[in-house]
């Protein structure tokens, strides 16, 4: 008896042990995952002589804002805030109406060459948008698209990204039962009506994945902007950031920083309002094997 | 990707589900009109997939066969000079050395953290969710801003030598020399990516029954045990799903490239695609520059087939 006490207590000290160098582990795993951010917020509060202290201090005794402002002065940052965020939405709201039609039809309606017009949706997924960038190009050249936000907003919202999100419609569709639909359609439903009626509002976990994963892809576009856009007041946030040099082509740190930290802190903090959308999405975006 | 089969669900119950339409025989029956309605529905996508990947891809086969001539400012064809020059371009080797690398480096670090985070956050005590959320946090981060705090912190008197130093280290200039910048490169994705696989891991993980573990454990298998012979052969298809998606992300890694390093110093970290992309925008060899962007096409093709292939052979379960 007084032996199994020993044993249980040995084993429960064991136990807490373990999680306690499990949390060590975890804790000293997570440095490079949030000093970064951290670091990122408080040197953009730091006079510009501080930045580079040695050694560092994470955080000044007086702080300023002067690099926010240089931010806006510096760059029409305000209106290329406004264009990231207006392309985003354009696109993430387009690729929801194309994918869920699109995703729809391939896993419920039956027609004709159904599987091999699917495949040919699916080389979308396949093709790098490095490799159609250059006739890309060329085409919005020949369209005199160039310098404009339409390249952005058309092959974001109906190539790569927006093929990722008729592939998850398309998985979630077909594992949807057909009864519902069956009994929509001897109430005299049409396929359109079926499909907004009572298959969308059930898709509302897979169409805020795709939400989710569109706008990420739009908001990070960095090779697109490079490529099509030429005048700052069109430019996009990713863009934007890497133009804070002064006339030396030395880089501004604390305004870049400043400028990187309005980026950032909105998304994360979405993100931790929303972080259940954003991995249960994540996980059940059939993305997994 | 993970498509193998396209079966229909719909199709041979469709036949007889509308046993009235061919009697009524009216051209628009209600299998037709919902044809039509399957083809609108699709033609979105289709036209988007036509105009902006098929033709494209096309154009960069056309693309390669020829060159631009600077001074009549037209395209002319050299036949498959641009392929000879592959074999010929003293910059080449390096830059696919560079390419394995950095491919190679981020599947493996990603894959083995983003295992090790979610066997470590598979299961339950207090602070999970935290340090989920946490490990999860960088993936929101733009690529770009993530990537210049990274720079600012690597820089010489930066905040990463700057901690080094309190410590007695002298730290080295990251950037400043190949085998340090590409560290940095490979680090700073993963640390900013991990969390996606971590994620899918953790899902596949609780799709394990914990019969299994139990069953092992009162048979006698210890912890690493039971990790390599019942988890890791039934999680095998996540796995191989999730180190194709990131091999193929990471020959597509372009703003990280030209953010912390711009490919340098020299060559060092100058891959495929931040290569296509001086060749056909610095330096307006749009024929060359195509050619290489079909070579990293192959690329991505090959590795899918391999998956495909690898899929149907070893992998152990699927559902």
């Amino acid at each position: 008896m007084k032996t199994d006490l020993v044993s249980h207590r040995q084993r429960r000290a064991g136990h807490v042990l373990r999680r306690v160098i499990l949390i060590v582990a975890l804790s000293v795993l997570a440095i490079p995952f949030v000093v970064p951010t951290v670091w990122m917020i408080a040197s953009s509060l730091k006079p510009l002589n501080e930045i580079f202290q040695s050694p560092p201090t994470i955080f000044t005794d007086s702080p300023t804002l002067a690099a926010y402002a240089e931010a806006f002065t510096f760059q029409p940052f305000a209106r290329q805030y406004f264009n990231s965020v207006y392309i985003a939405v354009v696109v993430t709201l387009v690729t929801m109406l194309v994918a869920s039609l699109a995703g729809y039809a391939f896993a419920r309606i039956p027609f004709r060459g159904r599987n091999v017009l699917f495949f040919v949706v699916l080389i979308g997924l396949l093709v790098p948008s490095e490799v159609t960038i250059v006739p890309l190009f060329q085409m919005f050249t020949q369209a005199g698209l160039v310098n404009t936000h339409w390249p952005l907003i058309l092959v974001t919202a109906l190539a790569a990204p927006c093929v990722l999100a008729t592939f998850v419609m398309r998985q979630f569709f077909i594992a949807l039962p057909g009864e519902l639909e069956e009994a929509a359609r001897l109430d005299g439903l049409g396929r359109v009506g079926i499909w907004w009626r009572i298959s969308m509002p059930l898709a509302k976990p897979a169409l805020s994945a795709v939400a989710i994963l569109t706008f990420l892809a739009s908001w990070n576009l960095y090779l697109e902007p490079t490529v099509y856009l030429t005048s700052p007041e069109l430019f996009t946030l990713p863009q934007a950031l890497t133009r804070y040099a002064d006339a030396y082509g030395g880089e501004m740190w604390n305004t870049q920083l400043a400028a990187a930290t309005m980026t950032v802190v909105p998304m994360l903090i979405v993100f931790i309002i929303a972080q259940k959308q954003f991995v249960e999405g994540l996980a059940h975006s059939g993305l997994k094997g | 990707m993970t498509v193998t089969t396209v079966e229909t669900r719909e199709a041979p119950a469709g036949a007889s589900r509308h046993p009235a339409a061919p009697s009524r025989r009216r051209f628009w029956s209600a299998s037709r009109r919902d044809q039509l309605a399957g083809y609108l529905f699709i033609t979105p996508q289709l036209i988007g997939v036509v105009l902006f990947v098929l033709v494209p891809v096309g154009l960069a086969v056309w693309y390669s066969l020829n060159d631009w001539n600077i001074f009549s400012g037209r395209l002319e064809v050299v036949g498959g000079d641009n392929y000879a020059d592959l074999l010929t371009d003293p910059q080449l080797p390096s830059v696919l050395l560079a390419t394995v690398v950095f491919s190679g480096g981020i599947v493996v670090l990603n894959i083995a953290l983003g295992l090790g985070l979610a066997v470590m956050l598979n299961r339950r005590f207090r602070g999970v969710t935290f340090f989920r959320t946490l490990f999860f946090s960088p993936v929101v981060v733009s690529v770009v801003a993530w990537t210049l705090v990274w720079g600012f912190l690597l820089q010489d008197n930066g905040g990463i030598n700057g901690a080094l130093s309190v410590i007695g280290i002298d730290g080295p200039n990251w950037l400043q020399s190949g085998d340090t910048a590409m560290i940095a490169v490979i680090v700073s994705q993963v640390v900013r990516s991990v969390g996606i696989n971590m994620v899918l891991f953790l899902s596949a993980l609780q799709g394990v029954p914990s019969e299994l573990h139990e069953a092992a454990r009162i048979d006698g298998a210890g912890s690493a045990a039971i990790f390599f012979r019942i988890t890791l052969p039934l999680i095998s298809p996540t796995v191989l799903l999730t180190a194709i998606i990131t091999i193929v992300g990471a020959l597509q890694a372009f703003a990280q490239i030209a953010v912390l390093t711009g490919g340098g110093p020299g060559l060092s970290t100058t891959v495929l695609v931040y290569y296509v992309f001086q060749q056909a925008f610095e330096f307006n060899n749009i024929g060359y520059g195509s050619t290489l962007a079909l070579m990293l096409l192959t690329f991505v093709m090959l590795l899918t087939l391999l998956q495909w292939q690898l899929r149907k052979k070893w992998v152990f379960y699927e559902d």
